[in-house]
């Protein structure tokens, strides 16, 4: 049993770019966990598109040999969580399975919104927080600043901070040394006691099963044992106890205070809670840890193949990625305009792009990707309450007593200089403002926003609107009644259900007109023209025509012409297989999506 | 087995007619808008050309010996750069290989310059008997634009040369240019129609890739261009100046009096067989029952040394019956005859889908008696989409 005292688990809190991940691979190196040889950037984060978005989406972890000044060997932890707002319930379980917390923060940037959301977490979970100020081999470093905004606005002392560059390696020895001194020793378990162990995330390995990360509070995790999830009441088998160093590293046991993994025979990640409590099937702890929470979908969208006959491949990839992703739902849903597809909800938007990047890039799929729908509650007048999240299944507005919508709590940073900007962006979305204070030249705002205003191009929109200075993050706060109703859009006299929205009543016109000018722009002319209309129920709020097609002829063709003439039209027809074809109109996939972008 | 199976369609080319394309490849200037297979070369030997001419005439001959010639179309490039005698001897070994229908024509494309109206009596002594000018527009500012190399003085110079010397003489004008404007068109049109002999191709500017226009065009540096509206505008007018003169549309740009028609250019419209012959040329020609394809090599000097060592100077593809039924609606469409049902189902296996027939009906496209299907005045302004339409998918 290792002795508690020499063990140091930790997180390292920071925002995208830095340097979260240069810094723990740099003390992956100096401690030589990893041969110089094998040493690649970005070591914990697996996947394609973590490495290339700079994201991390699952939580990993690395054990590290660390022989302090003080002559004792210990051994660190590292828990590195997902940072993306997305995943928050995530990183809080990550947070609780570790005690301390290094903070990040880029020295020629200063803190961002995503910093504050997770420090926070951190502060939440009662952590010890060492700051460490980075990149100040950089011209641009302004350390007093950097350091004086960290204790401003984070409100943490950080005259202590460690100076470093990840990048050439300065001060990486002072980080090691403070893990060890500054932050606490995990807090004395009990081997003897039944077996309690946190679980942190877990993924699938297409050799191992789903294999666990754990975090052991009491009582010792042994192969051999055999286990029951508190939650969800599985029983396994432990074929595997190890460690990452970061290569899968097999021990004899994990006792109170260690991380580390498990494998037995789990077959699928849905059967492995986050936050769930792990004890033995027999002569078990009797209390579950505090604070779990299923994880629950609040971004829906339709995910439809470009290639009809596509289908049963997106299906067989949705469940692919659902054997290593259990907090995305999916169920089939049939568009009379885009056919076949599904339904998937996902935890933010990020998580969004990252599933349907991975279906296009890893299963070849090209997708036409419908808007992204919040969860309405509909409180119907028979006192039901429906859940909705497609505003296709929206039922007879009659029968509706009335609709509440997630509203978020949404924290800006922002240079004072585009504070305007912002500020305005917030009231177009039908924003409340709730706070606006300064740090330096720098203004936090808070405001009270519907998810559905931001769900869709808000961040987008921000980035531009502020050059890309401005950082965003929110929390969901609850539910809170509106006066909205379903807007439909009809091309041609047909409503294009794949093209409803949910929208408040007093902005319809506005958005209705926005869409029907930018169909009109997405959608080539036809033979014939088309009337494009928004409405609510049988009404129409808005309408354009888009006016037929004049000219479409060759006007030289003579022989030599024929061959090179059928291929042209070869290639039209190719074309055409981007279009759904919409009644007799065709509708290019990208509509889908562009219509609903708001420019101003 | 279905009626259009057990009538395999052998000799479909036979409604159409056989004519024989002859390609000279030799620019004294690359146009802006050309993207035919045309070459600016400082000095050409036309005793090898003609060598190399004579020896493809033959071994197409004996590949389509003993059919009566209609149409003999000697097309570039620019053609009216031959000499005299080098088209005598080519069509005296065209007269020497197939029978000649009585009323065949031999079509000669010649640019409107002095210099080449010189050899304009050359070529009709040799039994050139119509030639079509690319005058291509009447006044100076736009002929400099389109890289032509003759004044419009000189272009009516030619043209009166020409009258003198042929029975028939057509012109080309371009129109839907830079800057110009619906008005403008108008009266350039009523001009050419005074002048007009009896046909006239009057062909919207088009920008092809891999051209000096394409290119410029890609970074919208040509500027003035027509809008789509515009562009059907001119079109509309064109067709309303040349009917109220006579001039009957009988193709998309094509206009002549009644009689006066190209019949070359009928023989690829009706998807009839031509033999292409030349650096480029495309031929359509059935043997034993199969229509073949055939492109020659598009190098001029690849060409002319594959024909003197004996060597293949050109692609030979089999066309299945469906391609051919593709070929005939895109080509038939574009004239006012339109396409002979019966003709296309016996190729397709099928007629063409009577729901999309219907719906092109309805929309004032297409028209169709049973027997015949046409592109109606509006239908031919949208013809590459009703093809697409109507072709099979």
């Amino acid at each position: 049993m290792i002795d508690r005292r020499y063990i140091r688990n930790f997180s390292i809190v920071a925002h995208i770019d830095h340097g979260k991940s240069t810094l723990a691979d740099r003390l992956i190196q100096l401690t030589g966990t990893v041969a110089e040889r094998d040493m690649k950037e970005q070591l914990l984060d697996a996947m394609d598109i973590e490495r290339e978005r700079g994201i991390t989406i699952k939580a990993n972890t690395v054990r590290i040999d660390y022989p302090a000044q003080d002559g004792h060997t210990y051994i660190l932890n590292l828990i590195d969580t997902p940072g993306h707002v997305d995943f928050s319930y995530e990183v809080s379980r990550s947070m609780q399975a570790v005690e301390g917390s290094l903070l990040v923060v880029d020295a020629t940037q200063g803190v961002e919104a995503q910093t504050l959301a997770n420090v926070y977490q951190a502060i939440d979970a009662d952590h010890e927080i060492v700051p460490v100020l980075n990149k100040i081999d950089l011209p641009a470093a302004d350390i007093d600043r950097v350091a004086e905004q960290i204790e401003d606005v984070i409100g943490i002392d950080a005259t202590d901070a460690i100076q470093i560059s990840a990048k050439t390696g300065v001060g990486i020895p002072d980080v090691l040394e403070a893990i060890v001194q500054r932050l606490p020793p995990p807090p004395e378990g009990d081997a003897e006691k039944p077996l309690k162990a946190m679980l942190v995330d877990s993924k699938y390995d297409p050799y191992l099963g789903v294999v666990v990360i754990v975090r052991v509070i009491d009582g010792v995790l042994k192969k051999g044992q055999r286990i029951r999830m508190m939650k969800t009441g599985g029983t396994y088998d432990i074929d595997r106890v190890g460690v990452y160093r970061p290569a899968m590293k097999d021990v004899d046991e994990l006792g109170p205070g260690e991380i580390g993994y498990i494998t037995a025979s789990i077959k699928q990640v849905r059967d492995t809670r986050v936050g769930d409590t792990i004890t033995t099937e027999k002569k078990g702890c009797e209390t579950p840890l505090p604070g779990f929470k299923p994880s629950v979908p609040v971004v829906f969208c339709g995910l439809f193949p470009v290639d009809s006959a596509q289908f049963d491949d997106l299906r067989d990839a949705i469940e692919k990625l659902a054997l290593n992703d259990a907090s995305f739902t999916y169920e089939v849903e049939s568009s009379a305009a885009l056919g076949f597809g599904l339904r998937c909800g996902f935890l933010g938007l990020l998580h969004l792009e990252v599933i349907r990047d991975r279906i296009e890039r890893e299963y070849d799929i090209e997708l036409i990707t419908t808007a992204p729908s919040v969860v309405y509650h509909l409180y119907m007048k028979d006192g039901e309450m429906r859940e909705l999240s497609n505003p296709a299944d929206m039922p007879d507005p009659s029968h509706v007593d009335r609709i509440e919508e997630p509203r978020i709590k949404a924290t800006i940073l922002v240079p004072d200089d585009y504070l305007g900007e912002v500020l305005k962006l917030c009231q177009d979305r039908r924003g409340i403002q709730q706070d606006l204070t300064y740090a330096g030249s720098r203004a936090m705002v808070v405001y009270d926003l519907p998810l559905n205003e931001v769900v869709f191009d808000f961040y987008d929109r921000l980035k531009s609107v502020t050059k890309g200075y401005a950082s965003f993050d929110y929390e969901i706060t609850g539910y809170r009644e509106d006066r909205l109703v379903k807007m439909s859009i009809l091309v041609n006299d047909e409503p294009v259900d794949a093209l409803s929205v949910m929208v408040h009543r007093d902005r319809a016109e506005q958005r209705g007109r926005a869409m029907c000018e930018k169909l009109k722009e997405l959608i080539p002319r036809h033979m014939f023209k088309i009337p494009i209309q928004a409405a609510i129920g049988g009404k129409v709020i808005a309408r354009e025509t888009l006016s037929a097609l004049r000219k479409d002829v060759t006007a030289k063709c003579y022989g030599g012409d024929v061959t090179r003439k059928k291929k042209l039209l070869e290639k039209q027809k190719a074309g055409k297989k981007k279009m759904r074809q919409f009644g007799r109109v065709e509708i290019p996939q990208e509509a889908f999506i562009s219509a609903l972008k708001m420019d101003g | 087995m279905t009626e259009a199976a057990a009538a395999p369609p052998a000799e479909d080319w036979r409604a159409g007619g056989f004519g024989l394309y002859l390609h000279w490849p030799f620019c004294a200037a690359k146009c802006p808008y050309c993207d035919f297979n045309s070459h600016v070369s400082r000095s050409v030997d036309q005793r090898r050309w003609q060598a190399a001419f004579l020896s493809e005439i033959d071994r197409v001959g004996r590949l389509s010996g003993g059919r009566v010639l209609n149409s003999v179309f000697f097309g570039g490039g620019t053609p009216s750069l031959m000499d005299p005698d080098l088209v005598a001897a080519v069509l005296d070994r065209v007269r020497a290989t197939w029978p000649l229908a009585n009323d065949i024509e031999i079509t000669l494309e010649a640019n409107p310059t002095s210099v080449e109206a010189e050899r304009f009596r050359g070529y009709a002594e040799a039994g050139i008997n119509r030639v079509s000018l690319g005058i291509q527009a009447l006044n100076d500012a736009d002929l400099a634009r389109l890289g032509r190399l003759h004044s419009a003085a000189e272009a009516r110079r030619a043209f009166d040369v020409g009258r003198a010397h042929f029975d028939r003489v057509s012109f080309d004008l371009i129109y839907a240019r830079q800057f110009q404007s619906l008005d403008a068109w108008r009266a350039e049109l009523s001009e050419a129609l005074a002048m007009a002999v009896d046909h006239l191709s009057l062909y919207q500017l088009t920008i092809e890739p891999g051209t000096a226009f394409g290119d410029r065009f890609a970074v919208g540096r040509l500027a003035g261009l027509p809008d789509e509206d515009l562009g059907a505008d001119m079109y509309d007018t064109t067709q309303e100046l040349c009917a109220a003169a006579g001039y009957a549309a009988y193709e998309v740009s094509n206009h002549a009096l009644p009689g006066a028609e190209s019949r070359h250019n009928l023989v690829y419209w009706r998807y009839g067989d031509y033999a292409g012959i030349g650096p480029g040329a495309h031929g359509r020609l059935t043997q034993g029952g199969t229509r073949i394809a055939t492109e020659a090599v598009r190098l001029p000097e690849a060409w002319l040394s594959a024909v003197e060592r004996g060597a293949t100077c050109e692609s030979r593809t089999p066309i299945p019956a469906r391609e051919q039924a593709g070929e005939y609606l895109m080509m038939g469409l574009r004239i006012s005859d339109g396409i002979d049902l019966g003709r296309y189902s016996a190729l397709a296996g099928a007629p063409p889908d009577p729901a999309r027939v219907a719906a092109l009906s309805q929309a004032g496209l297409v028209e169709t008696d049973g027997k015949f299907l046409r592109a109606t005045p509006d239908g031919r302004l949208l013809l590459n989409r009703i093809v697409a339409e109507l072709l099979p998918d």
